[in-house]
């Protein structure tokens, strides 16, 4: 029989300390009982001596030092899985919130997961097509990787994120009834309205009873929001690892995430690091990036999409700084396509896929892909030099290959990133889109491209 | 002597303290908790000790016993390191696989290196000689590429007075016994060192042959010399791990030690899968053969990240105390420092810039310092060369880690975002880099690749530096209407860019440019700058170079000419661009 504490010895922000503790371990998870039989769950992130410091998830409000009493549960924080998770709604700490009961759990893990070593991992290069040119053909996505969407407030990056879940699945050549496709979502400090957006998303698609959806919004407790993702990543790897699924995962918002874990850091009165931040927060971020792989003896795969907005657009704010020298590339939104009317703005310049050079080219996609793609690059990269060229001395004054240049931007951005939300395009359809928009281009710019594929492809003059 | 005993008294992450003893000495490496988990005492006060545990803490409870184990956190140095993976305390990767499975667990007990498999073993010694620290007894061949040299260690002198026969011996093995004053020691082909102490060497050598990596813009441009210490900063997606893998695999060091310090998984399993497939033009065997990989990934117990790199550069020494040029590749040395500042917050201390703490600068030093071109205490000559790369915060290169970075190498490798974006790689920008390593080179390259090479690339920076500030004016008023000279250098500055600095990574035969086709192509390309100039200045457009294609030309070079037999392709691409020169002269 565990013992229960009576009172607390000091209430801080969301955290509570707790004196005269003898047998408590680090992580270990608590139950705090208020008078009213209210019921909290906290986890232990400090021991000193007889002094245990304790994170209460749902917050502190009514708490006194008086009216709780306080279980040590003698276990890490942990959650149930099963298959029948899938098509479930959960909170941000994995307790069913859809009205449907509990689930029967198969098993019962650890949420903060060990990690993969790197001798067990399968390299992954398997390609996915989610049908949206701009991805497919420059920043491919692969089975296994984490990508992440670098965004701003105001900007489409949930349609983009529905849009990839919702046909990433059809592209699956030995899957056609989508019996091994699933999706984790796992929303932290999202307004309600988002949340919807992405169930109501899912639901039109058919692809709802697929989904399971970890949902800590932005109302809800922010210490809850350190725990979600590791609850839908331990989900994820349950499916994928155990059942051998293939499994996407969604994270939105890291940035409340991130911010989540500074205030509870500066609650616990630790040494802040870059604007406040803690100094662990790359080690943090990476526990839950680096959950996304293949493992060998398995068939399933963890793919990330983690969705990020950066405060004032800013790249170099720690949140997508850190993010970025974790996760293999990014996908950056651009504000200035979005205010242009180009849906998906992908800016392509700043978005990378680190995984694409493997998952590519004959046998994957098509022999031209890597050349057609490093070829676009150089040649959009020339587009900018041009347009702040025309911005001091007017498009009228530019040398011809200046304008050259300047229609094939144009152009780009309206044939080649411009697309329905709907719209899926075939990867042959994209490359060949790439090759129509480089005929506006003479032979002798295209120096990214092989001799042979330049003969065999390139249409132009 | 007394081994100390405590018990756990607090936990904050990875910092444990400790009480009941004060027989725990600094950097003394202990067993924590029931689960015996390593740890390093890294505080000693009056009241309690401060340990640094290299593994998870989450489970550790207050009152589980600490042990001591009486010295420092040393690895094991013999055969069977090459071709193998360790995390960052030497603990081999694939047998925690075989027994945690697919997950890294806690408290695993495995030895460092295979101690059941025996090897060949060749004696070299004979009873009745004198041994010095250092001296190689016996020989094992340890992979078909390389011969491991086992040495008597270091802190070992005397007569040897008994030697076994050549033949097969595991590697806890005696294989000598030496009289040391009255004491005899056993001398196993196994050896201890500890992880934070230089391994000692005669004298250091100074710096006169290069690191050949067949990159362009290293060789020819920035160069590092094998004993040298060079950083790669860069911001994410400029390119650090690939130019490191690019260097991993083609440089002419004959042992690579690549450290993976709190950076991706998959990035790892790419290079134990890409270097079990690649294989060395050199030699035929896998590039594996020579390779030790030390992973430490992003989700790994901090603390171990801090010692991966020390462990890393201990394995250099030790191959280079056989005679061995050695390069060791750390990526990233920034997850390194911030493991530093991460324990630091944790034991309160007061934090200098941006919260590192205020040793961030001797540690690096300490590290960088390790690398040197060294006589060995046995005489052979050897070096360990170090690249580090550095990930700034915002990409930002004012940050502590790279500014304190630059103190202590002498070759600056900076990539740059824009040219990243632009697909142009390496991304290493000509302008900011440098190496301080060129007039210790200069002797080599003269009289082995050209005797005027280091001219010829000073000529190749003078167009490259001119481009740079007509840049300015081009960027406020367009190149038309500049005056036809400085047309021309804009030209050649395009082919050097393109033709020489891009590098193809994927090609073939690009991947790797021997330092004679280097030179040939610096010739072309002088070649080019020289008649379009000529053009200039006898006035004909130059639209009609532009015209007649032959930059192209000159820019595919990397691809139409392969990497042997070169001569006469050069020879005949002279020929055109001349004989193009003259007609539009005319």
């Amino acid at each position: 029989m565990a013992i229960e504490y009576m009172g607390l010895n000091n209430i801080q922000g969301p955290l509570v300390v707790l004196e005269g503790v003898d047998d408590a371990f680090y992580e270990e998870m608590v139950t705090v009982t208020l008078d009213s039989g209210e019921k909290r769950i906290g986890r232990v992130t400090e021991i000193a001596g007889d002094k245990a410091v304790i994170q209460v998830f749902e917050g502190t409000s009514d708490l006194s030092l008086t009216n709780t009493k306080t279980k040590f549960n003698g276990e890490p924080m942990r959650l149930p899985l099963s298959k029948e998770m899938l098509g479930r709604t959960l909170d941000g700490v994995g307790r069913p919130i859809d009205g449907l009961g509990e689930y029967f759990a198969d098993e019962i893990r650890d949420v903060n997961g060990l990690p993969i070593n790197p001798v067990s991992r399968e390299y992954p290069n398997n390609f996915i097509q989610t049908g949206i040119s701009s991805i497919d053909c420059l920043m491919t996505l692969i089975r296994g990787q984490k990508l992440p969407i670098f965004s701003g407030d105001g900007m489409p990056h949930d349609e983009l994120a529905v849009q990839i879940a919702r046909q990433a699945k059809v592209a699956d050549a030995d899957d056609v009834d989508g019996d091994k496709f699933a999706i984790v979502f796992a929303a932290m400090g999202v307004k309600h309205d988002v949340a919807n957006y992405f169930k109501r998303s899912f639901e039109e698609s058919g692809v709802l009873g697929k989904v399971v959806m970890f949902l800590n919004l932005s109302n809800d407790p922010v210490v809850e929001r350190i725990i979600t993702p590791r609850c839908a990543l331990t989900a994820a790897e349950y499916l994928a690892f155990t059942h051998n699924m293939h499994v996407l995962v969604i994270l939105t918002d890291m940035t409340s995430y991130a911010e989540a874990l500074r205030e509870v850091s500066s609650s616990k009165g630790e040494i802040p690091s870059r604007k406040g931040f803690p100094g662990y927060l790359y080690s943090d971020l990476a526990s839950l990036y680096e959950r996304a792989g293949i493992i060998k003896d398995s068939q399933g795969s963890v793919t990330q999409v983690p969705i990020l907005t950066m405060p004032n657009d800013d790249i170099t704010h720690p949140i997508p700084d850190l993010t970025g020298y974790i996760t293999e590339g990014q996908i950056t939104l651009g504000r200035d396509l979005h205010l242009k009317g180009v849906y998906p703005p992908v800016a392509i310049l700043p978005s990378l896929s680190r995984l694409m050079k493997d998952g590519i080219g004959e046998g994957f996609t098509r022999e031209d892909h890597q050349d057609l793609a490093n070829q676009l690059f150089a040649s959009y990269s020339k587009v900018e030099d041009a347009k702040s060229l025309a911005s001091v001395i007017g498009e009228d004054e530019l040398s011809d290959m200046d304008k050259k240049y300047i229609a094939f931007g144009k152009a780009f951005d309206d044939k080649f990133l411009r697309q329905g939300k709907d719209e899926n395009r075939s990867i042959e359809e994209t490359l060949n889109l790439g090759w129509e928009l480089l005929k506006m281009l003479p032979k002798s710019e295209l120096d990214r491209v092989d001799d042979k594929i330049l003969a065999k492809y390139y249409k132009g003059e | 002597m007394a081994i100390a005993n405590g018990t756990i008294f607090g936990i904050n992450g990875p910092v444990v303290k400790v009480k009941g003893s004060d027989a725990f000495e600094m950097q003394e490496m202990v067993y924590v908790g029931d689960e015996e988990l390593i740890g390093e005492v890294i505080g000693v006060t009056e009241n309690e000790t401060i340990v640094q545990v290299y593994e998870e803490t989450t489970g550790l409870k207050k009152g589980e016993p600490v042990r001591g184990t009486g010295g420092p956190l040393a690895i094991t140095l013999a055969p069977g390191i090459l071709s193998n993976i360790f995390d960052g305390i030497e603990r081999p990767l694939k047998d925690i696989r075989a027994l945690s499975g697919a997950y890294v667990t806690r408290g695993l007990k495995v030895s460092n290196l295979d101690e059941s498999r025996e090897w060949d073993v060749e004696i070299k010694a004979a009873q009745g000689d004198y041994a010095h620290g250092g001296d190689i007894i016996a020989t094992v061949q340890e992979t078909s590429l390389i011969e491991h040299r086992v040495m008597v260690p270091p802190d070992i002198s005397g007569r040897i007075e008994w030697v076994a026969e050549s033949g097969k011996y595991k590697i806890t093995d005696v294989i000598a016994k030496v009289s040391v004053g009255d004491e005899i020691k056993d001398i196993t082909i196994a050896q201890k060192w500890a992880i934070k102490k230089a391994r000692p060497y005669t004298e250091r050598q100074p710096i006169s042959r290069p690191l050949v990596t067949g990159q362009r813009v290293i060789d020819a441009f920035f160069p590092l010399a094998k004993g040298g210490a060079a950083a790669i900063p860069g911001g994410f997606g400029t390119g650090k791990t690939m130019t490191q893998h690019q260097l991993a695999k083609w440089c002419d060091a004959d042992i690579i030690v690549y450290i993976g310090c709190g950076e991706r998984g998959n990035e790892m399993t790419q290079v134990l899968q890409e270097f079990s497939e690649l294989i060395d033009p050199k030699s035929q065997r896998p590039l594996l053969d020579r390779t030790v990989l030390i992973a430490n990934t992003s989700n790994m117990p901090v603390a171990a990240r801090e010692a991966s790199i020390y462990t890393g550069v201990t394995l250099a020494e030790y191959y280079r105390d056989m005679g061995y040029d050695v390069a060791l590749m750390a990526d990233s040395t920034s997850r390194w420092a911030e493991a530093l500042r991460e324990i630091s917050g944790r034991l309160e201390e007061m934090p200098a810039e941006e919260g590192f703490p205020a040793y961030l600068a001797s540690r690096l030093s300490q590290f960088y310092e390790r690398a040197g071109y060294v006589t060995n205490l046995n005489g052979t000559e050897g070096s360990v060369s170090i690249i580090g790369a550095v990930s700034p915060q915002g990409g930002d290169f004012s940050e502590p880690v790279t500014q304190n970075t630059k103190r202590f190498i002498r070759c600056f490798w900076a990539l740059d975002k824009p040219l990243a974006y632009a697909r142009h790689y390496p991304a290493i920008h000509w302008l900011t880099s440098y190496s301080e390593y060129l007039d210790e080179l200069t002797k080599w390259y003269s009289e082995n690749v050209a005797p005027d090479f280091m001219q010829k690339r000073e000529r190749l920076m003078a167009i490259l530096q001119e481009e740079s500030s007509l840049m300015e004016i081009v960027k406020l008023i367009g190149a038309d209407v500049l005056p036809d000279g400085q047309k021309a250098t804009l030209e050649a500055a395009r082919v050097i860019r393109v033709g020489f600095l891009q590098q193809n990574a994927f090609h073939a035969d690009d991947t790797y440019v021997p330092l004679e086709k280097q030179n040939k192509m610096m010739d072309v390309i002088l070649l080019f700058d020289k008649r379009i100039r000529e053009c200039a200045e006898k006035g004909v457009v130059l639209s009609k170079v532009a015209e007649s294609g032959i930059a192209d030309d000159i820019i595919r070079v990397k691809y139409t000419i392969g990497n042997e037999n070169i001569d006469a392709p050069f020879e005949a691409l002279k020929d055109k661009i001349n004989e193009t020169f003259d007609r539009i002269i005319g």
